[in-house]
């Protein structure tokens, strides 16, 4: 029997029950929430059973959200399941005080840049990656320039004159 | 540990031998880009390799949360601008999916039109530059020729030729003009001929098959570990693109072939390239001859610039007019992602909508970034002029690889 995205969810409740925290469809698209401290379990699940087969990391990146207290920053997984074509969306929300999270990289190899660049812009710390360091942004930069509190140009400019821009 | 070197931090001992540290770019000719490797030479041989990317990093993610979807549009132009118009489209179509706007027939075969044209004038780019690696400037240039063609082409659509933001929010600015499938039908009719050429002068060419047979190849396995996608992937033999696995824009009413290779090597990847140009050719014949009847754009008067003409004369047109060029029309709560074959492989949208006139956060899934990171492990062990290969048949794009 093809693999679907109904049976991907209910092997998933089978074998992690409560873990598996919320789940909807948003435009076709099977996402489910997961606690942080569980991503390598199921993403190591959906990668290794036979029959869903998640071989393919599509993408992985983060999103802030401030206004969620205590997580409010979430890493965002997109797998895909080549031989079934199936695709799921994780998410797991970490604090932005302690954002911490386990690296896919002993996954999946293609993780290694996608998380550099997620460390790059949102600070997430990812346990157990072989090289983590940023990679877009040049080495000095001391924040985290996508987290929603820093502004898209620098205060402190005094080329820009606002008034020239209809600003 | 010996003692310090005369040449300082130039000579890096591993394994009791001395390898020389060679800094590959950032501005190199031969790299056609942006790029630096920092690399470890045993003589002429790659051992370990560093690669840095960002030199062109523009931040167009934090951008792009502050922009209308609109204004989101040219800076998909400038992910891989060899293909702009895939950017474009794939980014109306994700905006499209979050609107649930349904594009009329003819909307997704214009497209289908458009998009295959920028994916011959992508690979065109990357093999004849294979070429000019390999000493054959030839091809390149003759070919060139007909990339402007396309050009002329995307020029007669939307007035622009690289950076095209081209078509709308549900469909296109205008139907194709009569001069435009006239520059498409001379451009299909007179195109294979002059392919053949560039074919017949590189693709069983003895000095240029030995010089790039196993040349950076990469196994299937691995090419999936890496996410890869694209020509790159399939090169490798794994047979995933996404026009036929999540069809969008109506590729399903299309029969073709998805070539691919064995070795992963740059042959292989040049080859695979060279047979996707062959079979969009027959997909734009088809869509030509097939263009349905229809509207050229979906009816979605929020989200779509009314006529210039109904904009001077019109109250109603002239509101619509400035509510959409300013931004002020809110998006539906949402996200999604979509995702496009561009020229190299899946490039996907991940755009997620709070309600309001601008993207919450918009992720572009680049191929090129994903793949690029393999680049070290496929060099190692090779000669210096190999590496340029490898990197030139990769089709690695400044642009979309720092976004």
């Amino acid at each position: 029997m093809a693999l679907t995205q109904e049976i991907t969810l209910a092997r998933l409740q089978e074998h992690f029950g409560d873990a598996i925290l919320s789940h909807a469809e948003p435009f076709g698209f099977l996402t489910i929430e997961i606690p942080a401290d569980r991503i390598l379990d199921v993403v190591g699940f959906l990668k290794n059973e036979a029959d869903l087969a998640f071989g393919y990391l599509t993408d992985l990146c983060a999103v802030h959200m401030p206004e969620q207290s205590g997580r409010e920053i979430g890493v965002v997984y997109h797998l895909h399941s080549l031989t079934n074509n199936v695709r799921i969306r994780i998410k797991c929300w970490i604090p932005e005080a302690a954002p911490e999270i386990a690296s896919a990289t002993s996954l999946y190899a293609g993780a290694n840049w996608m998380e550099r660049e997620t460390y790059d812009f949102y600070g997430v710390r990812f346990q157990g990656h072989p090289n983590l360091k940023r990679i877009l942004n040049v080495d000095h930069m001391e924040i985290f320039p996508m987290l929603k509190q820093y502004p898209l140009e620098d205060s402190s400019r005094e080329d820009k004159d606002d008034r020239f821009f209809g600003r | 540990m010996a003692e310090q070197s005369i040449f300082g931090e130039e000579h890096i001992e591993t394994e009791n031998k001395q390898y020389n540290t060679l800094n590959l770019g950032p501005t190199h000719p031969a790299t056609h880009g942006v790029f630096q490797n920092i690399l470890q030479m045993d003589g002429e041989i790659i051992m370990s390799s560093e690669a840095t990317i960002g030199y062109i990093h523009r931040a167009f993610e934090k951008l792009a949360e502050h922009r209308p979807f609109y204004q989101v549009t040219p800076i998909t132009d400038r992910l891989n601008y060899c293909s702009s118009p895939i950017n474009n489209i794939g980014w109306h179509m994700t905006v499209e999916k979050l609107l649930g706007v349904q594009t009329p027939k003819k909307v997704d075969y214009m497209r289908i039109v458009v998009m295959e044209l920028s994916r011959i004038a992508d690979h065109i780019v990357c093999n004849t530059v294979i070429g000019v690696d390999t000493g054959a400037l030839t091809g390149f240039t003759y070919m060139f020729q007909e990339r402007e063609r396309i050009y002329d082409i995307f020029e007669q659509m939307c007035g622009a030729r690289l950076t095209t933001n081209i078509g709308r929010i549900g469909g296109f600015e205008r139907d194709f003009s009569a001069k435009t499938i006239q520059l498409i039908r001379e451009f299909i009719a007179g195109f294979p001929k002059r392919f053949d050429e560039f074919e017949g002068m590189l693709l069983r060419n003895r000095i240029f098959m030995d010089r790039i047979i196993n040349v950076g190849p990469i196994s299937g396995e691995r090419a999936l570990e890496y996410s890869f996608s694209g020509p790159n992937l399939r090169a490798a033999g794994v047979d995933y693109d996404v026009r036929v696995m999540n069809p969008y824009c109506s590729y399903n009413d299309f029969d073709f072939t998805i070539p691919i290779g064995t070795n992963g090597d740059t042959y292989d990847r040049f080859c695979v390239r060279q047979a996707e140009i062959r079979e969009s050719l027959k997909i734009i014949e088809t869509a030509l001859n097939n263009m349905p009847e229809g509207n050229f754009v979906a009816d979605c008067p929020e989200f779509y610039l009314p006529a210039k003409k109904d904009v001077y004369t019109s109250m109603e047109a002239l509101i619509w007019h400035f509510k959409i060029v300013m931004g002020e029309v809110d998006l539906p709560k949402g996200e999604v992602y979509h995702s496009v074959e561009g020229g190299n492989g899946e490039l996907g949208f991940y755009l997620i909508s709070d309600g309001g006139r601008t993207p919450y956060r918009l992720h572009f899934r680049r191929p090129c970034f994903i793949y690029y990171q393999a680049y070290p492990e496929m060099i190692k062990g090779s000669m210096l002029s190999d590496a340029i290969l490898t990197m030139s048949s990769m089709n690695v794009i400044a642009g979309e690889l720092d976004a």
